[in-house]
């Protein structure tokens, strides 16, 4: 009896995919919902009260003096477009990286050296953040590994630590496994017949390279500068830790207004400013192809 | 059986038309996977190269592509070496196993890539890949991208791509292996059809011997980065060189004549049943296994001497009860002498 009533529920499902679809989807949807979702939009609220400058309690009261304090403010134009700089000089500067070397992996290495190449640019990954932070200030200080280098070697000595090549370089570093792995992927996709048959229709290796390896390659150097780009957006304990005087980024900001100003509705609206920047790169990498690399 | 490999004296040049090799060997790592290859190509021929996987026909294509480089030897096309010559300066096309169409680039695109690669001017290019694509019958296709089209319709781009650059010689690689039996035979009359009209040399890599023995001028049977054979088709498949080729080309049954050893083809034996008085050269036998295959059918015959003989009879009436064997009906084979070839 039990058997039959099994059956005939497996059954229902066979023939109605849609249910067994929501059966399977639901736990999972109603957690992204409910939690990923709902911070968003409660965020996105925020950003719209004010905190009584008196008490410093949040005034449940809709206002747009947050944003109107964002953009009339030059200091906060000059935050946003110095993250977006540096942002985009990190993904250039990791897009350079990357490109030959994964080239080298997907396409020139053995299999063995592949193995322990990719191995080694994951490896980083495990190691935590702020060690790797700390480690690029033990090279970079005035009593650092690099000026005893140049110190050694008689060349001028560089005084790197604590500025925006600090901050440029650490985030290079910090970011480069999160180019590398999509760009290799893009390479690793391109049969080898392909540039083959570039070079059998009379391409030089620099036209293939131009018209066929960049292009098939170009979706997945897209996916990496999300993660780069992104990366950058959202960060503020490098700029904190190795950055100069001009430290002062997007995620600082919203640092500084949350813990040490109480301001959580200014915070909230800063943090919406990078939403939607990412939003619109998202868009433009989407039109590029980039999800299809992924 | 004239085995027609040119060997060419030392030093000498070539000034003949066509695709000459010297000597060529290849290497990867230590297994070497073509061993010292002499042939002669003439201008226009349809030739195949026949073997298993892994007897080197395939890597002997992509040497003369250009795509791996030699160890030994040297290529000569229309009287100069190539053999230092990277792909793009050689004037060979090629159509890959894979077809390898570029995916970013439409059918006409990909088809006038060559040509833009040489800087031929946008009108006429438009017109050469408009003529390459109508001669495939692809025309209706131009705008379509290459994930859009069947596995013929790629095949046929590939083609219309290659020869768009009117090559001197056009190098297959399996080309038709991914296809299905029907668009298959179909797909090699439209290469016959092609290489006929447009007189380019046709160099075929294939496993598969009867579309190399259908398509073929002459072919080379391959074996171990060696050349077995090499001939037209049925002085391949009447007088194979070895029992290698004759196993390999068709079926054959391996006897013991007072020649020695010969090959015989199942096809040339006849088979009767009854007490009939055997004949030389002939025996007399027990069938074992009976395979109706529609066109002919295929016995399996234990010799009074306990050896296996294969025979294909035709199926020449749709009734046919009395040539109908079956299987236990004693038989007696008999063939002439001349069609057992010595190996």
């Amino acid at each position: 009896m039990f058997d039959q009533q099994q059956r005939e529920a497996g059954a229902a499902l066979w023939r109605r995919p849609w249910l067994r679809a929501v059966a399977t989807l639901s736990p999972p949807l109603l957690w992204f919902l409910v939690i990923y979702l709902a911070s968003l939009v409660a965020l996105l609220i925020t950003a719209f009260f004010q905190v009584d400058s008196l008490t410093g309690n949040i005034v449940y009261q809709w206002t747009g003096s947050n944003f109107s304090q964002l953009f009339t403010q030059s200091v906060y134009a000059t935050i946003i477009w110095r993250t977006i700089l540096m942002a985009v000089l990190v993904t250039v500067t990791d897009v350079i990286i990357a490109l030959p070397f994964a080239f080298f992996l997907a396409k020139v290495a053995s299999p063995r050296t592949r193995q322990w190449f990719i191995a080694l640019t994951l490896l980083p990954l495990w190691a935590s953040y702020l060690a790797k932070v700390y480690a690029w200030i033990n090279i970079l200080s005035d009593k650092g590994v690099l000026p005893d280098i140049e110190r050694t070697l008689g060349l001028p000595v560089t005084h790197l630590a604590y500025s925006t090549v600090a901050m440029w370089l650490v985030f290079s570093y910090l970011w480069l496994p999160f180019m590398i792995m999509p760009v290799y992927g893009a390479f690793e996709r391109v049969p080898d017949s392909l540039l083959e048959a570039s070079a059998d229709l009379g391409a030089r290796p620099w036209y293939t390279l131009r018209r066929v390896l960049w292009p098939l390659v170009f979706p997945g150097v897209v996916a990496g500068s999300i993660f780069t780009f992104s990366l950058t957006l959202g960060d503020f304990i490098t700029p904190l830790l190795i950055g100069g005087s001009n430290a002062n980024f997007i995620g600082n900001a919203i640092y500084d207004s949350a813990l040490n100003g109480g301001n959580l509705p200014f915070a909230a609206a800063l943090a919406f400013v990078s939403i939607a920047i990412m939003a619109v790169y998202l868009v433009v990498a989407r039109f590029f192809g980039a999800f299809e690399a992924l | 059986m004239s085995t027609v490999t040119t060997k060419s004296t030392e030093g000498s040049t070539t000034n003949q038309a066509g695709i000459v090799l010297r000597g060529v060997t290849k290497r990867f790592g230590d297994t070497t996977v073509v061993r010292g290859v002499d042939l002669t190509i003439q201008q226009g021929e349809f030739f195949t190269m026949l073997g298993p996987s892994g007897s080197g026909k395939t890597t002997l294509l992509r040497l003369i592509a250009g795509f791996e480089r030699l160890d030994g030897g040297s290529i000569w096309l229309d009287g100069s070496d190539v053999t230092n010559q990277p792909p793009y300066q050689r004037n060979v096309n090629t159509v890959f196993q894979d077809y390898a169409l570029f995916p970013h680039y439409s059918v006409a695109q990909n088809v006038g890539y060559g040509l833009r690669v040489r800087r031929v001017s946008k009108v006429t290019t438009r017109e050469r890949v408009e003529r390459a694509l109508a001669m495939v019958q692809m025309d209706a296709f131009a705008d379509r991208a290459p994930r859009q089209l069947s596995g013929g319709q790629r095949q046929r781009v590939a083609l219309a791509r290659a020869l768009v650059n009117e090559p001197t010689v056009l190098l297959l690689d399996e080309p038709l292996g991914a296809l299905d039996l029907k668009l298959r035979q179909e797909m090699q009359g439209e290469l016959k059809r092609l290489q006929r009209e447009l007189g380019i040399t046709f160099i075929y890599v294939t496993h598969d011997q009867e579309e190399a023995l259908t398509m073929s001028d002459r072919l080379a049977v391959f074996r171990d980065g060696q050349i077995e054979q090499i001939g037209a088709p049925a002085e391949v498949y009447e007088h194979p060189a070895t029992e290698f080729v004759a196993g390999f080309v068709g079926t054959s049954n391996v006897i013991t004549t007072a020649r020695g050893r010969c090959v015989l083809r199942p096809e040339k034996i006849e088979m009767v049943s009854g007490d009939v008085s055997l004949t030389e050269p002939g025996v007399r036998g027990v069938i074992g296994d009976v395979a109706y295959v529609g066109m002919v059918t295929r016995y399996r015959v234990t010799t009074a001497s306990g050896e296996s003989m294969t025979v294909v009879r035709q199926n020449r009436s749709s009734d046919g009860d009395e040539s109908l064997l079956r299987r236990g009906d004693e038989v007696t084979l008999r063939w002439r002498d001349a069609d057992a070839t010595s190996v």
